[in-house]
C-alpha cells in the first residue's frame, strides 16, 4: 500500500500538494480525488481479483455454458432450460425445491420466535439458547449422519422408531405378536387368510385348544408359563389352551398339553358365529387359558385372528421416498430454528419494553400484547431471518446428500444435488448442470432485489 | 370480557391467580426443558453410538448403553486415529481452513475499510455490488472454476479450495468488516490523518485494533464455514487433498455396516467446531447479528 499517500480528508484548495506530483491543469480537489480512488483501488483489489474471477467471470461463463450442450460443443439455445421441466428427475427437484422454500423457512421462523418468546421468560434463558443454538456449528454432513441414524426403520436401532414402538406397546398392552406361527397339522385345527381357526363348530360348553408351532423362542413374551389345561366352561361358554406345541429339547406328544410346552399368552381369540359374525372374545392368560363366556345359544367357529400373526411394532419407514424429505426438512429445522431463535431474540431485546407495560396495565391480554405490539415491532427482523433462510435453503445441498439411502435419493432430489449429480456425480452433462446453476441464480434474484432495497432505505432513513 | 374487568382483575391479586400464574411459568419450564432434550438427544445419540463397537451398534440402539455402560469402548477413535486415510484427512481440513480464514479476513478487512472511511466515486455502488454477491449461491462457480482450475493444473489440490473458499466468502468478509469499521468513532480517524498517517497506517493502527472483536466474528464464522464445507471439497479434492468431511461421506454408502466409523468421524469433525463454538459464541452470534442473509 502507498505509504507515501499522505491521505487527507475532504477535498481542500489549501491542500499541500505532493512534492512528487508534476504541476497539472487540473484542480487541487480533482487531484485528492484521483488519490482517494487509487488508494481505495489499493485496499480492494486483492478482493476485486478474486470476486472478479472466481465470483463474476464463472457467473458469466455458466449462463452461456448453460446455452451449449453436454460436451460445449454445439449451441442449443435454450434446450437445457426446456429439459429441466420435462427430465422426471429434474422436474422432482424443482418440485421438492419449492416445498422446501415453504416450509423450511416458516418452520424455522415460527419456532424461533417461539423459543425467543417462551426463553425470555426464564432465568437459565442463556444456557437454552445455547442448546438450540449448538447445531449451527456443527457440519450438515454430521448432522446429516446423526439423522439418518435416529430415523433408521429397525426400532432396536433407530431412536425414533423406538420411541414410537414403546409408545405403541403402552397402548396395546404390550400384546404379543406371534409372527410365523401355524397349526400343528391333524390336530383339528385349518389356517385360512392368516388366521387359525378350529376346523368344526365348537358346542358352547365345550373346551377347543390349539396347538401352535413355528414362533421362535426369541419371540415368546418374557412372562410365558407352563401351558395349562382350561377349566371346563359353563353352558354359555367355550374354553381352551394356546400352547406352543414343542417341548424345549423334544420329546412330547403332538397336539398334547404336557409338561415343558408354553402357553402362548395375549392372544386375541374370537367366537365365529354362523354368519360370520364375532359374537365373544377374550385373551389367553400366562398359562395361555382363555374363556369366552355369555355367548348366545348356537355352535361357534373357535378362531385365532391373523392380528395375532402379524409382526407388531415395526415402527415406520422414514428414510422410504414417502418421508425422506420430511425428515430432511427436520434435520434442517434442528439446525437453523437456533439462528432464527437468535436473530428474533436480539431484536425483542431491542424492542422498548415501556410500551408492552403500558399496554399491560391497560388491561391486554399476552396475546394482544403480542399481536398488537410485540409483533409488528419484530416484522422487520423476521424479514432479514426469512429471507437469510430463503437464501439458504434454495442452496441445500450437503443434507440431502447425506440422509437419503440410495433408494429413496431420487425422491428427495433437490436441485442443488441435481446439478451436481449431472456435471460432477456421473452425468457428466455441464450443459444442464449450468443451466441448474443459473435455475438457483435466478431464485434468489428476489431475495437479492430485497436486500438491496432495505440497505437503501437503512441509508435513507 | 371488558378492559375494566381485566384491569380490575389484575391489581389486587388473589391466591388464586397467583396459582394459575405460578403454574403458568411451570409449564413454560417444562415445555422448554422439552425443547431442550429434543435439542440435545441427537448429538447425545451420536456421541454415545461413537462410543460403542461396531456389533453393539449393529445389534441394538445406542441408549442401551444407559443400561449397560459395559459396552463403551474407545476402540473407534482409537481405529480412525491410527487410520493413515483420516489422518491425512484431518490434516487437509486444517490446511484448508487456515489460510482461507486468514486470506478471507486480510483481504475482506481491507475492502472493508476502503469501503467504511475511504470516500471515492463508485463506493455506494461498490458495496451494492458486495451485498448483491452475498446470495449467489456458490453452485454457480463449480462448472467454471473446475475448468479454470484444471487448466492452472491445481484441480484435485488444496489451493483449488482455498482460493473457491476466499472467493465466496469475501462477500459476506466486505459486508461484516464495512458494516463493523464504520462504527469506529471517526474524530480518532480525522485526528490520524491531520496528523498525515497514510491511509493504510491509520488501517492498521486505528480501525483494526478497534475492530478485533469484529475481525474475530469474521475469522471464526469463516473458520466453521470452511472446516464443515463438504460441496466444494467433494468436487475440488482427489483422495491424496480430501478432507474429513470427504472422507467420512464416502463411508455413507454402507451406512449401516460403517455405523462405527461414521459415528467416531462425525463426532471427530464435530469437536473442533463445538470448542470453537462454546469459547467464542459471542463473537460468532455478532457475525451472524451484524451480517446476516448469507
Amino acid at each position: 500500500m502507498s505509504e507515501t499517500a499522505l491521505a487527507s480528508q475532504g477535498g481542500r484548495a489549501d491542500n499541500p500538494a505532493s512534492p512528487a506530483s508534476p504541476p497539472t491543469p487540473r484542480t487541487a480537489s480533482q487531484r485528492s480525488q484521483w488519490r482517494r480512488v487509487a488508494i481505495a483501488l489499493g485496499f480492494l483489489a486483492p478482493a476485486l481479483v478474486f470476486l472478479g474471477a472466481f465470483v463474476v467471470y464463472p457467473i458469466v461463463y455458466t449462463l452461456i455454458r448453460s446455452l451449449f450442450d453436454r460436451s460445449g460443443a454445439g449451441f442449443v439455445g435454450f434446450d437445457n432450460y426446456a429439459r429441466m421441466f420435462t427430465n422426471d428427475s429434474t422436474f422432482t427437484a424443482i418440485r421438492n425445491n419449492v416445498i422446501w422454500v415453504i416450509v423450511a423457512p416458516a418452520v424455522c421462523t415460527i419456532l424461533g420466535l417461539i423459543f425467543a418468546v417462551l426463553a425470555d421468560k426464564v432465568r437459565w434463558a442463556t444456557a437454552f439458547k445455547l442448546i438450540v443454538f449448538m447445531p449451527m456449528a456443527i457440519s450438515m454432513l454430521a448432522a446429516g449422519v446423526i439423522f439418518r441414524s435416529l430415523f433408521q426403520e429397525n426400532p432396536e436401532l433407530g431412536a425414533v422408531n423406538a420411541a414410537i414402538v414403546a409408545v405403541e406397546n403402552a397402548f396395546t398392552g404390550g400384546a404379543a405378536n406371534y409372527e410365523g406361527a401355524n397349526a400343528r397339522p391333524d390336530t383339528g385345527l385349518v389356517e385360512q387368510g392368516g388366521s387359525i381357526a378350529s376346523e368344526a363348530p365348537v358346542s358352547l360348553g365345550d373346551t377347543q385348544d390349539f396347538a401352535l408351532v413355528g414362533i421362535r423362542s426369541a419371540n415368546l413374551p418374557d412372562d410365558v408359563e407352563q401351558a395349562v389345561e382350561a377349566d371346563a366352561p359353563g353352558s354359555d361358554g367355550i374354553a381352551g389352551t394356546v400352547f406352543l406345541d414343542v417341548v424345549s429339547g423334544g420329546g412330547g406328544e403332538n397336539g398334547v398339553i404336557e409338561t415343558g410346552k408354553s402357553g402362548l399368552p395375549g392372544m386375541t381369540v374370537h367366537a365365529v358365529d354362523a354368519s360370520g359374525n364375532v359374537a365373544g372374545s377374550a385373551q389367553t392368560d400366562a398359562a395361555g387359558r382363555y374363556l369366552i363366556d355369555a355367548l348366545p345359544d348356537g355352535e361357534y367357529v373357535v378362531a385365532l385372528p391373523a392380528t395375532n400373526f402379524v409382526a407388531g411394532g415395526q415402527g415406520v419407514s422414514w428414510l422410504s421416498s414417502a418421508f425422506i424429505t420430511s425428515v430432511v426438512i427436520l434435520s434442517y429445522v434442528w439446525i437453523w430454528a437456533g439462528f432464527a431463535m437468535i436473530m428474533i431474540a436480539s431484536g425483542l431485546s431491542a424492542i422498548d419494553r415501556s410500551l408492552q407495560e403500558a399496554a399491560r396495565t391497560d388491561g391486554a391480554s399476552e396475546w394482544k400484547v403480542f399481536t398488537k405490539i410485540t409483533a409488528p415491532l419484530l416484522a422487520p427482523v423476521l424479514v432479514v431471518v426469512l429471507v437469510t433462510l430463503i437464501i439458504n435453503v434454495l442452496k441445500i445441498f450437503d443434507l440431502v446428500y447425506v440422509i437419503p439411502p440410495g433408494a429413496s435419493k431420487p425422491a428427495a432430489n433437490v436441485i442443488a444435488v441435481e446439478m451436481w449429480t449431472v456435471s460432477f456425480g456421473g452425468g457428466n452433462d455441464q450443459g444442464l448442470g449450468s443451466a441448474l446453476a443459473i435455475l438457483l441464480l435466478v431464485l434468489v434474484l428476489p431475495a437479492m432485489i430485497i436486500n438491496v432495497r432495505r440497505l437503501r432505505q437503512e441509508k435513507q432513513s | 370480557m371488558s378492559t375494566a374487568d381485566l384491569r380490575a382483575g389484575q391489581r389486587p391479586r388473589t391466591v388464586g391467580q397467583k396459582i394459575v400464574s405460578f403454574l403458568g411459568r411451570g409449564v413454560v419450564q417444562l415445555v422448554l426443558i422439552v425443547i431442550a432434550l429434543f435439542w440435545l438427544v441427537p448429538s447425545i445419540g451420536l456421541f454415545l453410538s461413537s462410543l460403542r463397537s461396531a456389533s453393539d451398534s449393529g445389534s441394538s440402539g445406542w441408549w442401551t448403553v444407559l443400561t449397560a455402560p459395559a459396552q463403551l469402548t474407545l476402540d473407534n477413535y482409537a481405529n480412525l486415529l491410527t487410520n493413515p486415510t483420516i489422518l491425512s484427512s484431518i490434516g487437509n481440513t486444517v490446511l484448508i481452513t487456515v489460510p482461507t480464514t486468514i486470506l478471507v479476513v486480510v483481504i475482506g478487512s481491507l475492502a472493508g475499510h476502503a469501503l467504511a472511511w475511504v470516500q471515492f466515486p463508485g463506493r455506494d455502488w461498490v458495496f451494492i455490488g458486495t451485498v448483491v454477491l452475498l446470495a449467489v449461491p456458490l453452485q454457480v462457480a463449480l462448472i467454471p472454476l473446475a475448468q479454470l482450475f484444471g487448466a492452472l493444473g491445481i484441480f484435485g489440490s488444496v489451493i483449488g479450495v482455498i482460493l473457491y473458499h476466499v472467493a465466496f466468502g469475501l462477500p459476506f468478509a466486505i459486508f461484516l468488516m464495512r458494516n463493523f469499521f464504520s462504527q469506529v468513532p471517526a474524530e480518532l480517524l480525522e485526528a490520524a490523518r491531520l496528523d498525515g498517517a497514510s491511509e493504510f497506517r491509520i488501517f492498521r493502527q486505528v480501525v483494526l485494533p478497534l475492530g478485533l472483536p469484529a475481525i474475530a466474528s469474521l475469522a471464526i464464522f469463516q473458520f466453521l464455514w470452511t472446516w464443515n464445507d463438504l460441496l466444494i471439497a467433494l468436487i475440488f479434492t482427489n483422495s491424496q487433498s480430501q478432507p474429513l468431511t470427504v472422507a467420512i461421506q464416502s463411508q455413507l454408502r454402507q451406512f449401516g455396516a460403517n455405523i462405527d466409523v461414521l459415528s467416531a468421524g462425525a463426532f471427530l469433525s464435530m469437536i473442533v467446531p463445538l470448542i470453537v463454538f462454546f469459547a467464542f459464541q459471542r463473537y460468532f452470534v455478532q457475525a451472524l447479528l451484524a451480517g446476516s442473509n448469507r
